[in-house]
């Protein structure tokens, strides 16, 4: 708990400069079962593997299609990883944990206390 | 586009002009109108030059601005390479007539995981369509997706209602594909773009190249099923139809001197028809260009300009060898009335130069051209497209009202005529055959009509000499059962004359 109260107060306060460690943009189109989906697998798994080290910006490309161009994006929802870098992109409804932790590059903690 | 729709037949399939030269008459107005037609073919034979053709007619000329989605080239690197058929994609994109969308993914850098669609894409070309008001749209290669998404499934079904959604949005698409091994294109685009087909294809005869177009199916409308030959040139693409779709050209009843006085008197005392077309044949050192030349001397001396498609000689050299037979070009030439293209017609199709007279013709508008020799036209290409392309030459200038000369050199004699000659020969609407006759240890030039549509022509071989006063048919010499040529028939004059004026003197004693 005082962990994730930590990481917040360091968010707000790097808010200026380019902020937390892990920086995921998520587009999806509309509240499609996909892109709800999508966005509900990567809080939960952010939540337990990253939390208080990201920040999720969600895209809707029905509000603002001007920015597919920017990323590349083709298909929704696709999870980008702005950083750290290399840019990486998962499609799909990041139901596999696993391969959405695999395609982030990031290393799982295992459950429970070690 | 409403108004096109509302002027065209209820039967007929609306369809949209593509403005590529030639292609609109294969298809008989164009693509069809708010559907999807697929360009497909191998690597390097024109598939994104045609698309890119058709975005750039269609803002420019048409009135119908166009998305360009490219999933292969960068924005920048297609803009530079349709630069080189003279279109500034830039300036059109800074007009707001043509967006470009550069469609890039990295297989190296995509993960799948779960379900999704590929409406981002949809998204993107519906905000490109919207932005500019799009009723073109080009999909430049679409396949490309398929080395970018592992999931092939979901891109097929993706494809398919992409395809719908084009067609739902009324847009006129060109989607090209790379040719596959026993299908179309490799992944068999076909399946979901159905209503028209456009096969290209480059090949390779006699180290020439030749691109050339098929349109394989076009749903709902007769069309060109022939391959045609296409040339990308400096201004775009040029399909050719081998022979225009009608016979049509209306046929002129003014007669044109042929620049002979002989001549003329063997074509009924008036020459030829204007618009008509003339085949000088004969074995070298005939005389074929000088008589070609003699035309175009005539015209020039009407007040009218003449084309002179050289391709043995170079022009001074025309101007220079000419003279010599007491015919002066050099002021034709610098009074514009007269022009000269003198090309070498070395590894150049014969497409390649049917384009480039066209455009000359086009752009000179001359009243008579000549073409000297077509027979060297064909040093490198196989005798049936000779014809083919002659055929369509000659339709272009009977359209146009302009008198065709054609010059072709034949292997010996006059009997000798090869098969390419009668093939030609049919085309042409007089023929005039040159041959020399060796006897008696001279060389005596000869000159027949073979045939002249539409008008009386003499049936005599005549003998014309060339000399400094120009070409002149000597009238027939024919003192008792033959006909007598070249010194033979001097000495026989002479004799005549000398046995004339002898019995002259006799009769004129026996008067006394």
């Amino acid at each position: 708990m005082n962990a994730v109260t930590a990481a917040k107060t360091k968010k707000k306060a790097e808010k200026a400069t380019p902020s937390a460690e892990w920086q995921l943009r998520l587009y999806v189109a509309g509240q499609t079962p996909n892109s709800v989906a999508a966005l509900d697998n990567l809080k939960r798994l952010c939540e337990s593997h990253l939390a208080g080290r990201y920040e999720i910006e969600v895209i809707d490309l029905l509000v603002n299609p001007k920015l597919a161009a920017g990323d590349q994006i083709l298909a929704v929802p696709t999870l980008v990883r702005k950083f750290p870098e290399p840019i990486r992109k998962i499609i799909g409804d990041l139901s596999n944990e696993v391969r959405v932790l695999v395609g982030l590059d990031v290393q799982p903690i295992a459950k429970g206390p070690p | 586009m409403k108004k096109t729709q509302d002027t065209l037949p209820s039967f007929e399939l609306p369809k949209a002009k593509t403005g590529i030269q030639g292609l609109d008459e294969i298809t008989g107005g164009g693509l069809p109108r708010g559907r999807p037609t697929l360009v497909c073919g191998s690597a390097g034979c024109g598939k994104t030059m045609l698309a890119a053709e058709f975005i750039v007619r269609g803002a420019t000329s048409m009135g119908e601005p166009g998305v360009f989605m490219t999933f292969e080239e960068s924005v920048a690197e297609l803009s530079a390479n349709v630069r080189s058929l003279g279109f500034d994609l830039d300036r059109l994109v800074r007009q707001k007539k043509v967006a470009l969308d550069f469609v890039h993914i990295e297989r190296s850098e995509i993960e799948e995981t779960g379900e999704y669609d590929l409406e981002g894409l949809f998204i993107r070309l519906g905000h490109a369509i919207d932005a500019i008001g799009a009723k073109r749209v080009v999909l430049d290669t679409v396949e490309a997706l398929f080395a970018g998404l592992p999931n092939h499934a979901i891109l097929r079904a993706e494809l398919r209602r992409l395809f719908r959604w084009l067609k739902d949005r009324g847009v006129t698409a060109v989607i090209t594909g790379e040719r596959g091994g026993n299908t179309l294109t490799r992944h068999g685009l076909e399946e979901y773009v159905a209503d028209c087909v456009i096969l290209l294809d480059h090949r390779i005869i006699d180290q020439v190249s030749t691109r050339r177009l098929r349109v394989v199916k076009y749903r709902g409308t007769p069309h060109g099923t022939n391959e045609y030959p296409f040339l990308i040139g400096a201004a775009g693409i040029s399909v050719l139809p081998i022979t225009s779709m009608r016979l049509d050209h209306e046929a002129l009843n003014e007669r044109v001197s042929t620049g002979i006085a002989g001549l003329d008197a063997m074509l009924g005392g008036k020459g030829v028809y204007r618009g008509s077309s003339v085949l000088i044949s004969g074995s070298p050192g005939t005389g074929k260009s000088t008589v070609g030349v003699a035309f175009l001397d005539a015209a020039c001396r009407r007040q009218k300009r003449a084309l002179l498609f050289c391709y043995e000689e170079s022009a001074s050299q025309v101007i220079r060898n000419m003279r010599s037979v007491g015919v002066d070009l050099a002021p034709w030439v610098e009074s514009g009335r007269l022009l000269i293209h003198a090309t070498r017609p070395t590894l150049q199709g014969l497409e390649q130069h049917l384009v480039e007279m066209h455009s000359l013709v086009k752009a000179f508008r001359p009243a008579l051209v000549v073409v000297d020799p077509i027979s060297n036209l064909t040093i490198s290409n196989r005798d049936s497209s000779l014809k083919a392309t002659l055929m369509r030459l000659i339709d272009f200038l009977k359209e146009k009202g302009i008198t065709g000369v054609f010059t072709s050199l034949i292997a010996d004699g006059a009997i000798a005529l090869a098969d390419t000659e009668i093939g030609i020969s049919s085309l042409m609407d007089t023929w005039l055959l040159l041959a020399n006759i060796e006897a008696n240890g001279e060389r005596t030039r000869t000159m027949q009509v073979l045939k002249s549509r539409g008008m009386p022509h003499s049936n005599q071989v005549r003998e014309f000499v060339l000399s400094r006063r120009g070409i002149e048919l000597i009238d027939v010499y024919m003192p008792g059962d033959r006909v007598l040529t070249g010194s033979e028939r001097v000495a026989h004059a002479s004799r005549v004359e000398a046995a004339s004026t002898g019995s002259s003197r006799a009769k004129r004693k026996e008067g006394r």
